[in-house]
């Protein structure tokens, strides 16, 4: 897992000569399943670069936001622009780390290996990319025996093998161990410093703290509040936040 | 008429020693059989796999006449492609009836699409499980069955097996466009029916017991690499 070999990961848009896909609006977005509304007019901007963390109750529509944002999904109405790109014509310009890693039935290396031909990244790459997420001593092994740590950890080099101008990740530690958790973060933060937009679905405190330079807090279908996170923690505005961020239940 | 015992011990010796007649018969009918199959998987698959990823009106009509096709009696196909191929036919011009060719048309067209309806359900169960994964990785259409396949190749195996293990057993269709014909078209499932009527069930056994042996065999191989994959979890 050498530093160096992280300054060779993830080329950002501008190295590559396309035009930037930043900044993110997000106007007026409603999703409804028939009587359920999950989305209810829901506002974002995203600046170009950073960590935003998004947080809010269960259920609150988080992962379908991001769903929604990389184009996986369409909204019942609303409209969603990358820098005036609809989010279907950008979605290969973007990785989506999944809560539960879908890995392919071959081994560790093969896994990666799949992404970096079919999207023709340098296959040379691969050896790299393993160390960098300390999976190096098991790239002969089938992927799907991996341990959960492993697995996202995996899952993360592959959404990096894309090398994507924008990185989703839903609650990526979830369940995890407490070195797992941390491994991830370093990766995730070294790719943002790289110029990588990070989008983080995170239900941890202290991980939002240790990574958010700005917070997006969902709550009933809307961001009731987003800002800068030396803004948020310190004194959150919106009233649920506020309880959320206590440890009070908020439904 | 022989006794049971006799029959029985004079089939093993058969067996045993190779007897040149057995053997061609046994060759005829892996070639003919083999073929079919690998014809069913060439056309089952592709098929199977589009019908599974795409989603169109009168899909579940394609299903359930998939399906049904599973299930056609060989001697129905059988008299079908004789039709055919029969000097009065459409493709009696070909001079394929009586030939292993014949044979070979027959079965593909009997397991095509057992290969195509169960090779179906496989890619679809899959593909429930790796869509989203594959459309936020950006994958083309074409890059995406190729992965489903090569991660199915388990289960395909599987699926294979079944198209073979009716190919090699059936004896309607073979018979009909094949005439059981020695040393031409003359196949295990043929033999055992005309041998057996002859009475010279020594000769039959000895066929029965290979075929058997083969039915085993192919099953028991394809269970090992199956349980070994499922160890890796690649199944
Ligand atoms: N396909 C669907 N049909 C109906 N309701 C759904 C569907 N997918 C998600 N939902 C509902 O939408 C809500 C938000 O889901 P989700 O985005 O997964 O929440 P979270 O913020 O916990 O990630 C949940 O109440 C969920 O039950
Ligand atoms: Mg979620």
């Amino acid at each position: 897992m050498s530093d160096v070999a992280a300054t060779s990961l993830a080329p950002v848009a501008a190295e590559r000569g396309a035009a930037p896909i930043m900044p993110l609006s997000v106007r007026d977005l409603h999703l409804r399943f028939g009587d359920s509304v999950v989305l209810d007019g829901l506002d974002l901007e995203l600046g170009p670069a950073g960590c935003t963390v998004v947080m809010g109750p269960n259920g609150a529509g988080k992962s379908l936001l991001l769903k929604l944002m990389h184009g996986l999904i369409q909204p019942t109405s609303g409209r969603i622009s990358w820098d005036g790109h609809p989010p279907a014509a950008v979605t290969a310009r973007q990785a989506l780390v999944f809560q539960k890693p879908v890995l392919l039935r071959r081994t560790v290396a093969a896994n990666l290996d799949f992404v970096l031909k079919t999207r023709g990244r340098d296959r040379a790459r691969l050896g790299k990319l393993l160390d960098h997420v300390g999976l190096a001593h098991k790239a002969g092994q089938p992927a799907r025996r991996l341990s959960g740590g492993e697995a996202q950890r995996l899952a993360l080099a592959r959404a990096l093998a894309t090398e994507p101008e924008v990185l989703f990740l839903d609650e990526p530690t979830a369940s995890l161990d407490p070195a797992s958790v941390l491994t991830i973060e370093r990766i995730v933060a070294q790719a943002r410093d790289r110029g990588v937009r990070v989008v983080l679905v995170s239900h941890d405190i202290g991980q939002a703290r240790r990574m958010a330079d700005d917070v997006a807090f969902l709550y009933r279908g809307r961001v009731t509040e987003h800002a800068p996170a030396a803004e948020f923690f310190p004194e959150p505005r919106c009233p649920a936040a506020r309880d959320y961020l206590n440890g009070n239940v908020v439904v | 008429m022989q006794g049971m015992g006799e029959a029985l011990s004079l089939a093993l010796q058969m067996v045993w020693s190779g007897d040149a007649d057995l053997l061609e018969i046994v060759l005829l009918s892996l070639r003919v059989s083999l073929s079919a199959t690998l014809v069913a998987l060439l056309i089952g698959l592709p098929l199977g796999a589009l019908v599974a990823i795409s989603r169109f009106r009168g899909r579940n009509l394609v299903l359930i006449v998939m399906n049904a096709l599973m299930g056609l009696p060989p001697v129905v196909v059988g008299l079908v492609v004789y039709l055919h191929f029969s000097r009065s036919g459409p493709l009696g011009f070909l001079g394929l009836l009586y030939t292993p060719t014949a044979m070979i048309v027959a079965q593909t067209i009997l397991i095509a699409p057992i290969v195509a309806a169960l090779s179906r359900q496989v890619l679809e169960d899959l593909h429930a499980e790796y869509a989203e994964q594959f459309r936020s990785l950006g994958l083309s259409k074409v890059q995406s069955v190729q992965a489903l396949l090569w991660d199915a190749r388990y289960s395909l195996l599987t699926v294979g097996l079944a198209g073979f293990g009716r190919a090699v057993a059936e004896v309607g269709a073979v018979i009909i466009v094949g005439g059981n014909i020695d040393h031409l078209t003359r196949v295990m499932t043929t033999a055992i029916a005309l041998e057996t009527s002859k009475g010279d069930l020594s000769f039959a056994l000895a066929l029965g017991i290979i075929l058997l042996v083969i039915a085993l065999g192919v099953n028991a191989a394809v269970q090992s690499v199956r349980m070994s994959a499922a160890r890796m979890s690649y199944v």
